[in-house]
């Protein structure tokens, strides 16, 4: 019996006194690629630090790979790309490649050592996928933030993860370099199985790659597929015509 | 007198040694401290030293032995930041300020109960690198062993937690171990370095050669090892310069290292960039 990459059981947040996400229920199998969309302030960032245990829920419960996040230890198998950059200090002299050593970290038994070379052949592959290879001594903070999202998503990606967590992670880019993230996404899910887990409120362009669309406004309002979603009369009600237009034309 | 002959006095061979062993470390925490903004974590230990010393002055304690006695009360303090900045949800800032107030508090009303402040307590305050004993000497030389083993063996773990806290969580890293490591360490170089910079200047040697050298590094380790070469041209210059003008060592140390940032400061402005 395959288990679940990622499951949610009845989970409740409260931040800074209000409710910010109510009895979510989901789950997300192997080879899935979710999308998670939701206007600003819906709970989607929350719901993404619920999953990998940066968050305490109130009430209810995360297990990854079935195991409850608050003892899960197989962090290899996971990537992580957080919101736009927002934790990161961007002070810390760390080189492109500094970064990217970093997300092998998981890999490692103490004491962790990242800078063998090893490693080398999985760092050189991340960086040539993100297409950041000439700019690999170049320190992080001093990058364009298009520059720092693709070497934060080369950490992410660079140890093989089974299941990948991208928290709006095409805010920073230009068009033409969202394009090509996308697709690099499209190959991960593809060439490599890896299940994603994209939150995003660019809308139209997740209708084009997800398997399944979660609508997530402090409660799940949808979860399907993207024809339940365009064939449901109860999302027409919701979003409007226009906005459910947008999210299928794109299909 | 030539600065040559200088050398031949054990004071100086022992206020050398122990002055760049101390100044290594302070400044490769420093660099970690900086960037967690703790830079203040110094300063605010280095009263809590204060406090402690006065307290084993005030039992009379043995001079070699108030040092000892010091590290594990400046280590719980370290400690009690942390919890408060935890549990109490209040900022790194203000948590110093509370251990560095109660700090104060402490050795001031020791020094009030036992009539009055000492000669022996203004010689902690002010620091008097001169005066390092042999046994200071080979204390010194076991922490920057242990100090120095330790950063090493948690450097990409530093580095982590210090690029983004919440990323080092989800790659595995146990990031409260890394925070009690970085501040536990920090405790017993403060101790040791009041012997220096005395606790009125003991920050400063955690952050200026830190701040001089993020002007200028390439990468994470170079900041490292620039940080630490600036600590130790200060010290060992600063040294040269209290002997053969009759100054004090620890303020021209500290006036050298913020030297050393002017200097790295307006290369960074004039100096093409890369």
């Amino acid at each position: 019996m395959s288990v679940d990459v990622l499951a949610m059981e009845n989970l409740s947040c409260r931040y800074q006194g209000h409710e910010a996400l109510t009895e979510i229920t989901m789950k997300v199998t192997a080879g899935d690629y979710v999308g998670i969309v939701g206007p600003n302030g819906s709970g989607k960032s929350t719901l993404v630090r619920a999953m990998l245990g940066l968050l305490a829920p109130d009430a209810g419960r995360v297990l990854l790979f079935g195991v409850p996040v608050t003892t899960f230890r197989q962090w290899r198998r996971i990537g992580y790309l957080p919101q736009s950059m927002r934790h990161f200090n961007p002070a810390v002299p760390a080189t492109v490649e500094e970064v990217i050593r970093l997300g092998l970290l998981p890999h490692k038994r103490f004491p962790r050592r990242v800078g063998g070379k090893s490693d080398t052949p999985a760092v050189e592959r991340a960086l040539e996928a993100l297409g950041i290879a000439g700019i690999r001594k170049k320190l992080i903070g001093e990058l364009s933030g298009g520059q720092q999202q693709r070497a934060l998503l080369a950490r992410a990606i660079v140890g093989r993860p089974e299941l990948l967590i991208l928290d709006e992670p095409t805010t920073a880019l230009d068009p033409e370099t969202r394009e090509r993230f996308y697709t690099l996404l499209g190959e991960l899910h593809r060439e490599e199985g890896t299940t994603i887990i994209l939150v995003t409120h660019d809308t139209g362009s997740i209708g084009s790659m997800a398997s399944r669309l979660i609508y997530v406004d402090r409660r799940i309002i949808f979860n399907g597929t993207l024809d339940d979603f365009c064939h449901s009369k109860e999302m027409t009600a919701f979003f409007g015509e226009a906005s459910q237009h947008l999210i299928c034309h794109r299909h | 007198m030539t600065v040559i002959h200088m050398f031949q006095y054990g004071f100086i061979q022992r206020a050398l040694v122990a002055g760049s062993l101390i100044a290594v470390l302070c400044a490769v925490l420093g660099v970690f401290l900086v960037l967690r903004k703790l830079s203040l974590i110094g300063d605010g230990l280095a009263h809590v030293t204060f406090g402690s010393v006065a307290l084993a002055l005030f039992v009379n304690i043995p001079p070699l032995a108030v040092t000892l006695a010091a590290i594990p009360l400046v280590m719980l303090a370290s400690l009690g930041i942390l919890k408060l900045m935890e549990k109490a949800k209040i900022f790194g800032d203000a948590a110093v300020g509370i251990v560095a107030s109660l700090g104060i508090a402490v050795g001031v009303l020791m020094a009030g109960l036992s009539g009055g402040f000492s000669v022996d307590l203004f010689s902690y305050l002010f620091g008097n690198i001169l005066s390092v004993s042999r046994e200071e000497v080979i204390i010194a030389a076991t922490l920057f062993c242990t100090i120095l083993t330790a950063v090493s063996l948690y450097y990409y773990e530093l580095l982590a937690v210090t690029f983004d806290e919440e990323l080092a969580r989800t790659s595995g890293i146990n990031t409260k171990r890394v925070n009690r490591l970085l501040v536990l360490l920090t405790s017993l170089i403060v101790v040791l370095a009041m012997k220096v910079a005395g606790i009125m200047l003991v920050s400063a040697l955690i952050v200026l050669p830190a701040v001089t050298a993020l002007q200028i590094a390439t990468g994470f380790r170079t900041a490292l090892i620039l940080a630490a070469a600036c600590a130790l041209l200060a010290v060992v210059a600063g040294i040269i310069a209290s002997f053969a003008l009759n100054i004090p060592a620890g303020a021209t140390i500290i006036l050298l290292n913020f030297g050393l940032f002017l200097c790295a400061f307006l290369g960074r402005r004039f100096v093409p960039q890369r």
